[in-house]
This record gives C-alpha cells, structure tokens and sequence, in this order.
C-alpha cells in the first residue's frame, strides 16, 4: 500500500523554541512588501507560524485609518518576533527590546541582532554577547543572530539564548551558505535550535541549511525580491520541508566511481 | 507645552498626560509602546502620566521588518 508524505512524516517531529511547539520550520520577515496584502500572502504561502516585525517611531500625523501590520499578522494567531534590526549598540537592542515588550503586551520572545556596520550588516559579536546577558537577565527569551562561528554561538547558549541563528551570508545578499562547514559545526555543538538567518537566496539555498540539521531558516529578501513573492513563499516552504526529511532520511554516501542500479548480470546478450 | 516628539519639538496645548497626548494625535486603540523621559510607561499608566515643558516622547509600533 503507497504511503502518503503526510503518513511518512512524523507529526511529533516539531520545532520547539523557548518550550513553544511549531509545525513550520520557516520563519519569515515581513519587510520590503509591496504591500500589506501581499505580506499577508506571502506568510499564509510559506506556512509561517513565527513572523518577525520591527519597531520603528509611529508617523505623527499619519492617516488613522492607515492598516497596521498587527492587522494583517494577528498576535493571536502567529508568533510575533519583535527584531532589532537597525540598532548598532547593545543599549539600543535592549531598549528596542523592552519597547516590544510593552507593545506585545509583556510577550518576551525576541530576535536580537546587533549590527557592526551598514556596508556588511555583520554582527558586532561582543555587543551582541552583552546585550544577550541584559536581556536574559531581563527575563527575555532571545533568539540571536550571529557570525557562522561555533564559538561565539556556543557563548551565546551558555548565556541562555533560546535559539542561535548564524547567518548564512550577508543580510539580504541571496548568497547562500558560505560556509556550510562552520553551519555544520554550530548544529552538531548546539544544545539548542539552531536555525539559518539571512543570506539564504533560493529554495535550494534553504534546503541545504535544513540538510544540514538546522532546525529551521528564517528569511525575508529572498521572498520579498522575488519576482513572484507569494510562489517563491510556498518554494521555501517546500524546500524547508524537503531539506528537513532529507535530513532525517540520511542522504547515500558520497563515492567517486559509479555504482549500477540495475543488476549487471542476467544480461540477455 | 513643548513636548521633544519622536525627535521633534511640536506644541500641544491644553495636553496634560501622556493619554490626553495620544489622544490628541488620533492614535487612540492603536497598538503602541510610549517612552517618556527615556522610561517606558506602560499602558495602564498613561492616564496618571503628567507631562511638562521640554520632555522627550517616543511613540514606537511595529512595521514590516525581517532583518534589516
């Protein structure tokens, strides 16, 4: 009897972040859109359940009636993940952080980031360790962006950072794992999720970092750019899901010589 | 009053508390978070939250965003 996918998948096989189950292994950003329509296209085709939004000063003298972004991304139904994209110190994550806080109605789950400069969009890793330590002593459940290097994400668990996320290539550059071996390390190190943060371009880009053992890709370039952004959504669904049962599946072993699929005797000359 | 708004020195008269501001700037039932002085003033607290002369106010919300 065929076995359909949803039958072979494992329906306890979920990612857990901060003691919180989720059946989606892509979590999307909810920037660059054309408009709100489409952002809210875009989530429902990718099967995000955890969506990142930013905070940013409300326009004075806007049209009240203007749609909101927490219209289209309910509170009650998506994980919301407040980022700190744009703070170039520790003390601006923090404050950004505790504004979130406040916004989301105590909600203490948070994506850190702290950038070193606007060129690269590199973590600044010292001021990102110390503004971690602020925040999970703020009683923040902090998922962190960060360098590919298994050392400062090791650092970064140690703190009590519920989720480390190496970027894969720069911010919205599309270039793909740059360094799959470093990813590899970070996975094999971690006592928590480790999920892709940027720099994921196509479907195949995310399917690698879930082959990899990541526990999920986070991105929002790579569907926001894309000539079609809500078929590039459900792409990514796909590949993250592909790449994740290819994971578990165990791929063949790598060989440098053929190795026939079909019998090579019996043959009929 | 002068009140120092998102960055921006604008004049509010007749505005008391930090609710009586939002209020006047129509952002009543919007989902916000409210620094005063540098403070975050929770929800619950801006109707007791008197305002004077030169302080600084930020009213923040959430916009699309992903990584920047």
């Amino acid at each position: 009897m065929a076995e359909t996918a949803s039958a072979i998948a494992d329906p306890d096989d979920v990612l857990i972040v901060a003691g919180r189950r989720y059946g989606s292994r892509l979590l999307v950003g909810t920037g660059k859109y054309r408009d709100l329509t489409q952002t809210g296209e875009a989530i429902a085709a990718a099967g995000a359940e955890i969506v990142t939004v930013a905070i940013r000063r409300t326009n004075i003298g806007q049209d009240p009636d203007e749609p909101n972004l927490l219209d289209v991304v309910d509170p009650a139904r998506f994980t919301i993940l407040p980022n700190t994209a744009g703070c170039f110190t520790a003390e601006d994550a923090v404050r950004t952080c505790r504004l979130a806080r406040e916004l989301l109605d105590g909600h203490n789950l948070v994506k850190l980031e702290v950038l070193g400069d606007p060129k690269t969009l590199y973590p600044d890793m010292p001021a990102t360790l110390a503004a971690a330590e602020t925040l999970v002593a703020d009683g923040f459940e902090v998922m962190v962006y960060c360098n590919d290097d298994p050392i400062a994400a090791r650092r970064l668990e140690e703190i009590g950072c519920v989720a480390v996320m190496p970027l894969a290539a720069p911010i919205g550059s599309g270039l793909g794992i740059q360094n799959k071996y470093n990813i590899l390390s970070i996975v094999e190190n971690a006592g928590v999720p480790v999920l892709v943060d940027a720099g994921v371009g196509t479907a195949s880009d995310a399917a690698v970092a879930m082959e990899l053992g990541c526990d999920g890709v986070l991105m929002n370039t790579a569907i926001a750019e894309a000539k079609n952004p809500v078929l590039m959504a459900s792409a990514m669904r796909h590949a993250v899901i592909a790449g994740r049962q290819a994971y578990l599946a165990g791929r063949m072993p790598r060989r440098r010589h053929a190795s026939a699929s079909s019998p090579l005797t019996d043959l009929p000359f | 009053m002068n009140i120092r708004l998102n960055g921006e020195t604008r004049q509010f008269d007749g505005v008391q508390t930090l609710a009586e501001l939002v209020a006047e700037l129509g952002l009543d039932g919007r989902r916000l978070a409210i620094e005063h002085n540098g403070e975050i003033v929770p929800r619950g607290e801006r109707e007791s939250r008197r305002l004077a002369d030169g302080d600084r106010v930020e009213i923040v919300h959430a916009i699309g965003g992903g990584t920047p």
